[in-house]
């Protein structure tokens, strides 16, 4: 015997199930009056800089059908690259931007869409700049774990060529599937990110 | 180093043990098969973007966030058992995360959400929201009072029941710890019974969401009490770590 590491294991996770807009998101879920708001859904405030963008999409399982009981939580750096809350340590991010959105897919549709900023680039840990990005932290019934994925900007060619984390992907025909294709709607730079969760093109998730 | 909400700080995490946690892919849990994807994750590793995270503020809090058995109350309290559930957020080496929200929610006594997608027979209380949501305090601690919540059939085998369960989402200090999952009743048989909870591959997994009746917390003649502790990947020290950037 030897002496124990005396360490806990993480609690293991559970599916989020078909009512997680009831703990989520429950105004959107139709219990009002609990919550003034339903938390990641306020509207960017006018004093975030950055170039406002919309970020659209749906989530399709492994039949090609849309899923239309998803939550989406997004988190990202402010135009400068730097991240707001907890864990930054090169400088301040934009007091104005939260950095973290969450979003339900539309019951009908299964629609997703959240309104942002284009993020700045953040280095890798040796440094490399990281193209800019977006996490994506997708949970809903039948998904056992959390799936964390990156959205890529399509505009962004060059620095998606030298990011660190995409030139990871051994099988190169996976790499779009995290590139979103920009396009103008009404005047407002629009990326679609639709994420594949099996199945032909099924999106490249990540273990961090 | 603003906002940080821990004195142990900084560097990556420890790997995610993906044997301990139900697998993508559990066909007895009919929805995850067309749900799981079929390629192996791309281990990412913790960069910026996985170490840093969202703060929330006690003051987002409303002074009946916390309650569930008043929080949706219109005419009455709502109907069934009354409970506390208290207990603490921990990271695998057992430090407390303070600062952490705690968000949960939950079918009413009968077993029925509040939700237009649910059918189950069992009636709606109109008194009960199903929802509440918390932030732990410097010890990592956390407690919300709600009714102990039934079970409830769902439409996976022809007779399959959930056994009583309170949904649960944690986010630590970064976003590598984002977790959601569920607490259950100890004593209750339908556990062992369940398909999603047997997803999680070994009983002693499983054993963790099991909160403990904590008869010494219970108010006598008023609430009884349960004790849920959670627990989030842990982190190494930047003392140990040798990162240009990232930490």
């Amino acid at each position: 015997m030897v002496q124990s590491l005396r360490r806990l294991r993480e609690s293991p996770s559970q599916t989020a199930g078909p009512y997680v807009h009831i703990g989520a998101t429950p105004n959107f879920s139709g219990i009002e009056g609990v919550y003034p708001h339903d938390l990641g859904s306020q509207p960017l405030s006018p004093e975030v800089k950055g170039e406002r963008i919309v970020v659209t999409g749906r989530i399709f399982d492994g039949s090609g059908t849309p899923i239309k009981d998803a939550l989406i939580e997004i988190w990202q750096a402010d135009a400068l690259g730097l991240y707001p809350g907890q864990g930054e340590r090169r400088g301040e991010a934009d007091p104005h931007f939260p950095g973290w959105f969450r979003q339900p897919v539309d019951g009908t549709t299964g629609v997703y869409r959240f309104e942002t900023i284009k993020p700045g680039v953040v280095p890798y840990f040796d440094g490399r700049a990281m193209a800019p990005h977006i996490t994506f932290w997708i949970v809903a019934r039948g998904i056992n774990i959390g799936l964390h994925t990156r959205l890529y900007f399509g505009d962004e060619e060059a620095a998606n060529m030298a990011d660190p984390i995409l030139g990871r992907i051994e099988h190169r025909v996976r790499v779009p599937t995290l590139i979103a294709a920009r396009t103008d709607e009404d005047g407002m730079p629009t990326y679609t990110f639709d994420i594949r969760l099996q199945g032909e093109n099924e999106t490249v998730f990540f273990d961090i | 180093m603003r906002n940080e909400n821990s004195s142990h700080q900084g560097g990556s995490f420890y790997q995610r043990d993906r044997n301990w946690h139900p697998p993508a892919f559990t066909p007895e849990y009919k929805t995850s098969v067309l749900r799981s994807p079929k390629n192996a994750l791309l281990s990412l590793g913790n960069t910026l973007s996985e170490m840093t995270g969202p703060v929330f503020g006690h003051n987002m809090l409303g002074t009946l966030d916390n309650d569930l058995i008043l929080n949706y109350a219109k005419t009455a309290e709502p109907i069934g058992p009354r409970i506390i559930v208290h207990g603490q957020v921990l990271d695998e080496d057992a430090r407390p995360v303070r600062g952490a929200l705690v968000e949960f929610w939950q079918a009413n006594a009968g077993g029925r959400y509040r939700h237009k997608k649910e059918t189950y027979l069992a009636a709606i209380d109109p008194n009960f929201g199903g929802c509440g949501r918390t932030i732990t305090d410097d010890e990592g601690r956390y407690w919300f009072r709600t009714i102990k919540p039934g079970p409830y059939p769902w439409p996976n085998g022809v007779n399959d029941w959930r056994p009583a369960h309170i949904h649960f989402s944690i986010f630590g200090q970064a976003f590598a710890q984002r977790l959601i999952t569920q607490m259950y009743f100890e004593g209750d048989p339908m556990i062992w019974q369940c398909p999603i909870v047997m997803g999680i591959p070994s009983r002693e997994a499983v054993e963790r969401l099991v909160a403990a009746l904590d008869r010494e917390a219970t108010l006598p003649m008023d609430t009884m009490a349960y004790k849920f502790d959670i627990v989030l990947r842990g982190r190494r020290s930047t003392l140990f770590e040798n990162r240009m950037e990232g930490n």
